[in-house]
């Protein structure tokens, strides 16, 4: 049924019915191992055996108030507020950096290459460092300045290309009205691309929000250093299993609603702009499995060239 | 400048450990992500979801999270293995789903009448795949690919956060001992990832205008 290759005989059906249980059953007895792997009694340094990972007495935590109070509360907190500023002013230096990267004048254009390259070169983590210890500006500023530098480097390439994307008419008549360069800039060029960017702005903020556990490194008070720093201490170190399974899920239902937030923006901006395929070519597409092209999953939600 | 000269071996045990973790570990996230990009588009429904799931979960939680993991967790589930080998493990994992994301993409970027064209004209399975669509998807997976392992460079820093011994770790143990020299030792260290992550990035950047240039 696809293009590669001939409509598949009996035998080859059978193969592939074979190959896709044998698949399933091999996938599963990987997930049963590890749950069984966890689930198995430990025996400590002492020789003392403990119950595994599994067993409730590690779990009764997750009924307890403090915990939550602790992790939502002040973690989950103090992560959001850290990502929510860095976000703004990454946003602002990012528009900064794309208008005088497209400055005309050189003296202006060369170093803000030099200076998004340097920062979309550094790791967030040594930028952190650098602030905090040159500045002393303590590791709350030190995180949010570090992550805003290097993410309004990578946004400030986003929205250069998103302008140098749009068609050269926009920028002229903008001009031609007798609006000053600035005011064509901010009023004609920008929303646009933003509107274009914003998928990948979006997915940019995604990356900002999982890079501020970075701060847990220079001893932030962040999700991750209040739930599995300072979590095992104060309720005890039986927990750390537990512990770390519940940061895990705050983190993963934080960015996998982001995400869904930046793909749907995607599709809509990309709806009005290029046509969707026909049915028809969707399921010629799914066909082809994606040895040649996107169809492995929603056909459509990627250019096809 | 003093406490660089001075300590330039460190930096220099420093800059091979980094060298270590981004080879090693890259080399590992290319194989798994392969396979996961090959597991993504196979016709068999339990790969697909299990590389989906997998590819969503990891690209979903930070770094430091996974690296706690392998340097903390793991010990405390009596797995054993040095502080290297666990954030190798950690930082292969990280970018395994990226590079998976990469290749796929680049496989689906071949426009479907290639293909057809190639069946048209009465090649084989084989000879589609091999001489038609692989030559073009490599090329258009290749920018995208630096671009993952100048993200890994940048990533090995945080391994450094969990008991390795690379730049940033040793940049941190310079500043203690020469905390005159705090401005001197970070731009040293800075210079050091660039030298890696710059060319690496004016490579994909002259791939990426060849390849436009031939599509």
């Amino acid at each position: 049924m696809s293009v590669l290759y001939d409509v598949p005989g009996p035998k080859a059906r059978r193969l592939s019915l074979l190959i896709s249980i044998i698949g399933a059953v091999l996938i599963a007895g990987g997930l049963v191992a590890v749950v069984l792997f966890l689930a198995a009694p430990r025996v400590n340094a002492g020789g003392v055996e403990q119950p595994g990972m599994l067993d409730p007495s590690r779990w009764d935590l997750v009924l307890d108030r403090a915990m939550w109070r602790a992790i939502i509360g002040r973690g989950l907190v103090a992560t959001l507020q850290m990502a929510a500023v860095a976000a703004v002013l990454a946003v602002a230096w990012g528009m900064f950096l794309s208008i005088v990267r497209t400055s005309n004048t050189k003296w202006v254009r060369v170093p803000a290459i030099i200076v998004i390259e340097f920062f979309r070169g550094m790791p967030v983590l040594l930028l952190m460092l650098f602030i905090l210890l040159v500045f002393s500006t303590g590791s709350y500023w030190a995180g949010v300045l570090a992550l805003a530098l290097y993410n309004g480097a990578v946004i400030g390439e986003a929205l250069r290309s998103g302008i140098a994307s749009l068609p050269r008419g926009q920028r002229e008549s903008g001009l031609a009205m007798g609006l000053t360069p600035m005011q064509t800039r901010f009023s004609i060029e920008f929303p646009q691309a933003f509107r274009q960017m914003l998928p990948i702005i979006i997915a940019q903020l995604v990356v900002l929000l999982k890079d501020t556990s970075l701060s847990y490194i220079i001893s932030y008070q962040e999700l991750l250093n209040v739930g599995l720093k300072q979590g095992p201490t104060t309720f005890g170190s039986k927990y750390l299993f537990t512990l770390f399974f519940v940061v895990l899920a705050i983190y993963f239902l934080v960015n996998i609603s982001l995400s869904s937030v930046a793909r749907l923006v995607a599709h809509r901006t990309k709806g009005g702009r290029t046509r969707k395929p026909s049915k028809r070519l969707a399921a010629v597409i799914a066909q082809l499995g994606g040895a040649g092209v996107d169809g492995a999953t929603k056909a459509g939600s990627k250019p096809v060239d | 400048m003093d406490a660089i000269i001075e300590n330039l071996p460190r930096f220099i045990d420093a800059f091979l450990m980094t060298l270590r973790l981004l080879v090693i570990s890259g080399a590992g996230a290319l194989v798994l992500g392969t396979i996961i990009a090959a597991m993504r588009i196979s016709p068999v429904a339990a790969f697909r979801v299990f590389a989906t799931a997998y590819t969503e979960l990891f690209r979903n939680i930070p770094l430091t999270l996974i690296l706690f993991f392998c340097a903390f967790v793991l010990p405390y589930l009596q797995f054993r293995a040095d502080y290297t080998t666990l954030a190798l493990i950690g930082l292969t994992a990280y970018t395994s789903p990226f590079v998976a994301e990469a290749i796929r993409s680049g496989i689906n970027g071949v426009p479907i009448g290639q293909a057809e064209a190639a069946r048209a004209i009465g090649l084989s399975f084989g000879a589609t795949l091999g001489s038609i669509i692989l030559p073009q998807a490599i090329r258009m997976v290749i920018p995208p690919l630096i671009n993952v392992l100048i993200a890994l460079t940048k990533n090995t820093s945080v391994a450094g956060g969990f008991a390795v011994l690379e730049l940033f770790a040793t940049s941190r143990q310079l500043i203690n001992l020469n905390g005159n020299a705090t401005v001197a030792i970070l731009v040293a260290v800075a210079f050091f990832y660039l030298i890696i992550t710059v060319p690496l990035g004016q490579f994909a950047v002259r791939l990426e205008k060849k390849v436009a240039v031939l599509r």
